[in-house]
């Protein structure tokens, strides 16, 4: 096809010509239409819609000041320790870009974590968005790496042996584990080598994966359109124009709307950055403003509050526990038999996965710290079926039997505590606190096809809930 | 109205073979880059035996050295904590060693004590722990405290995990932790001094 530029009049303002300049040869002004500006977003958005900006806006955050950081840190055994001093004590305005980025890293997880929790609320992974939950699980995933890889960096106590508990997880895997964790550590120790590495991963190679896939999230986010609290789609009701009738365009009204958000935000990030940034050893281990001692374990070590509830479940995982979950896997088998319609094959197969899972799990078989690791592993990655493991004939919490709020309650009750235990130093009642908590974490999961699926479902209006203001 | 051409077989083997060749390359690069993650032949090289005066270690204390990056405690057990060994016996998951974590209990080392039979006092042992590479803190007041049992006869306590060791470094059961505490190949150079990572044999 030729190539054909719009002609404007001849006393056109200047910009448009530009403008028209540009979207000849690059499709500007569509991207922005389409991406935004023309978006047409739900409007019964409420404030649990506020978290996907904020993430963006932390990713900027963590982006700029991290640019900044790299250009005084030096990743070196023996200077990072002290070079993040220097940026901290001599650095004009240091202190103020490292403790932005340190508390981003934690705002980072809280908004994310309040953004799952939105699509837990009101279905936002169903169909069909289970690839823009797939990329979010994807950058979640991210950010654990960039979370994990970033803390070694200031060569603390905390950041080297962390490094090393993390390290050594992959020393669990039966055969190829010990020359794994050599492989990722570059050295028999965590050191100089490691370091570095992880370095290269922090700045650059996490960073690329995790905008890319900022950008398909956001696409298909584009593509499919939001979902919001009431559960409905808003395409199926059109107006004369082909636009939603629920519909309103994200700019200027979820620019202001955001923009808001944004500021109550900064607010109180701005507060813990000035009043509180080491947020009493939460957001900074008191242990890491102690040089990296590779001879001495500081007394109490924990992973950073977002890691706890995960971790949790890790040292949960005791060779006693082990029969607990034996037990699950043959009561979970029994219950597939009995109470699903899968094909006679698939079945089998369940078997076949759980009976050799089983054998693994017998004293003298493969031992508790390897099942930590695979039970660790897998309450992240079971995430990533939800779209598959809700059954629920209604999105929206809104909409689902009363108790299930309670089914939402108890689990979240149970993440929390699991990550308040994970910064606890261990302890027998912890253990079987963490214990208990690891068996609700697992059970709201591996039972969600039925109990989302049970229990009298409230009808979903045709239109989305909405008040003027 | 089709607008297919014949395909040039010569030609398609020939794009076939490029491609082939060019995935032979990329995947050459692939694994070059792969490799570099490997430990240097600096990292390799580094592992000397490093030789302790233990002139100064009295009965009780334990001294910590540093050997292939990682500490390695020397404990001289007074005849109290060799007793304890006793009584711990049926409550470690492995008395006698039989599955080491990285290296195995060196032939000259008594089961239980898990030093050397003319030394039985010195344990020599790495202060790293299986479950996953923490160095456990000293627990060596028996009795009941925070973290540990009331029944506890003196040892070690992993603050990662909570794996907890007796005097000779045997994991207690029902610990992640799967196995003992590593015992290096080890010599007496005098009654004073001893070497780590060698012994009569030579280098470990």
């Amino acid at each position: 096809m030729a190539f054909v530029e719009k002609k404007l009049p001849a006393d056109a303002p200047v910009v448009d010509k530009a403008l028209n300049w540009v979207d000849s040869r690059f499709p500007l002004t569509k991207l922005w239409n389409d991406q935004w500006g023309k978006y047409y977003a739900p409007k019964n958005f409420n404030f649990w819609y506020i978290f996907g900006s904020l993430a963006m806006l932390v990713l900027v955050i963590q982006i700029v000041t991290g640019i900044f950081l790299v250009m005084h840190y030096k990743p070196d055994a023996t200077l990072a320790f002290a070079s993040v001093e220097y940026i901290m004590r001599d650095v004009p305005w240091g202190w103020l870009v490292r403790y932005m980025h340190s508390t981003g890293a934690s705002a980072f997880f809280i908004v994310v974590y309040l953004h799952m929790a939105r699509a837990f609320m009101y279905g936002s992974y169903r169909k069909p968005r289970e690839l823009i939950w797939l990329f979010g699980f994807a950058i979640f995933l991210c950010l654990m790496a960039e979370a994990f890889f970033g803390y070694l960096l200031p060569w603390g106590q905390m950041s080297y042996w962390g490094a090393q508990v993390i390290v050594n997880l992959f020393g669990a895997i039966p055969f190829i584990g010990p020359d794994l964790s050599l492989w990722i550590r570059g050295d028999y120790v965590v050191s100089d080598a490691t370091l570095n590495r992880f370095f290269s991963f922090h700045v650059i190679a996490i960073p690329l994966v995790l905008l890319g896939l900022v950008v398909a999230h956001l696409i298909a986010l584009h593509e499919v359109g939001s979902n919001n609290p009431d559960g409905i789609e808003i395409k199926e009701n059109l107006d004369a124009d082909g636009h939603p009738v629920d519909g309103i365009p994200s700019h200027p009204y979820y620019t202001f709307h955001d923009i808001f958000g944004v500021t109550v935000f900064l607010t109180l990030f701005s507060a813990v950055i000035f009043f509180a940034p080491e947020m009493g050893g939460y957001f900074l281990e008191y242990n890491n403003f102690i040089p990296a001692d590779s001879l001495k374990t500081p007394p109490h070590i924990a992973p950073t509050w977002y890691f706890t509830p995960f971790y949790s479940i890790l040292r949960a995982t005791t060779s006693e526990f082990l029969f607990v979950v034996q037990g699950g896997i043959a009561a979970y088998v029994a219950f597939i038999y009995v109470r699903t319609k899968l094909p006679k094959t698939i079945k089998m197969a369940i078997a076949g996965i759980a009976l050799v899972a089983i054998a693994g799990m017998m004293p003298g078989a493969l031992d508790a710290k390897f099942w930590g690791v695979v039970l660790f592993g897998g309450s992240v990655v079971i995430l990533a079926f939800l779209p598959w493991l809700d059954l629920s004939p209604v999105k929206s919490i809104r909409y689902r039997p009363d108790w299930h709020k309670l089914v939402y309650v108890i689990f979240a009750i149970a993440f929390v505590t699991l990550g308040y235990l994970g910064v606890q130093p261990p302890s027998p009642t912890g253990e079987r606190i963490s214990q208990v908590c690891a068996v609700i974490y697992y059970g709201f999961f591996l039972l969600m096809p039925w109990w989302s699926a049970a229990g009298a479902f409230k009808t979903v209006p045709k239109r989305v809930t909405f008040s003027a203001h | 109205m089709s607008n297919e051409k014949q395909v040039d077989s010569g030609r398609r083997g020939l794009l076939v073979a490029t491609c082939a060749a060019g995935g032979v390359a990329g995947l050459a690069t692939a694994g070059a880059l792969v490799s570099t993650f490997q430990p240097s032949e600096r990292a390799k090289a580094a592992g000397a035996p490093v030789e302790v005066d233990i002139s100064a270690l009295k009965p009780g204390e334990m001294t910590t050295v540093e050997w292939r990056g990682k500490p390695v405690w020397i404990l001289k057990r007074t005849p109290e904590m060799l007793e304890s060994l006793a009584k711990t016996e049926d409550k470690v998951a492995d008395p006698t060693s039989k599955k080491p974590y990285t290296m195995d209990l060196p032939e000259y080392c008594d089961k239980q004590k898990r030093s050397r039979k003319e030394h039985p006092e010195l344990l020599v042992t790495v202060g790293i722990c299986s479950h996953l590479g923490c160095s456990p803190s000293s627990k060596f007041q028996p009795g009941p405290q925070a973290s540990l049992p009331d029944d506890w006869q003196g040892g070690f306590l992993c603050p990662c995990h909570g794996s907890t060791f007796d005097l000779a470094g045997r994991v207690y059961k029902n610990k992640p932790a799967p196995q003992n505490l590593d015992v290096p190949r080890h010599m007496f150079l005098s009654d004073t001094k001893i070497i780590i990572g060698k012994d009569e044999k030579g280098e470990a």
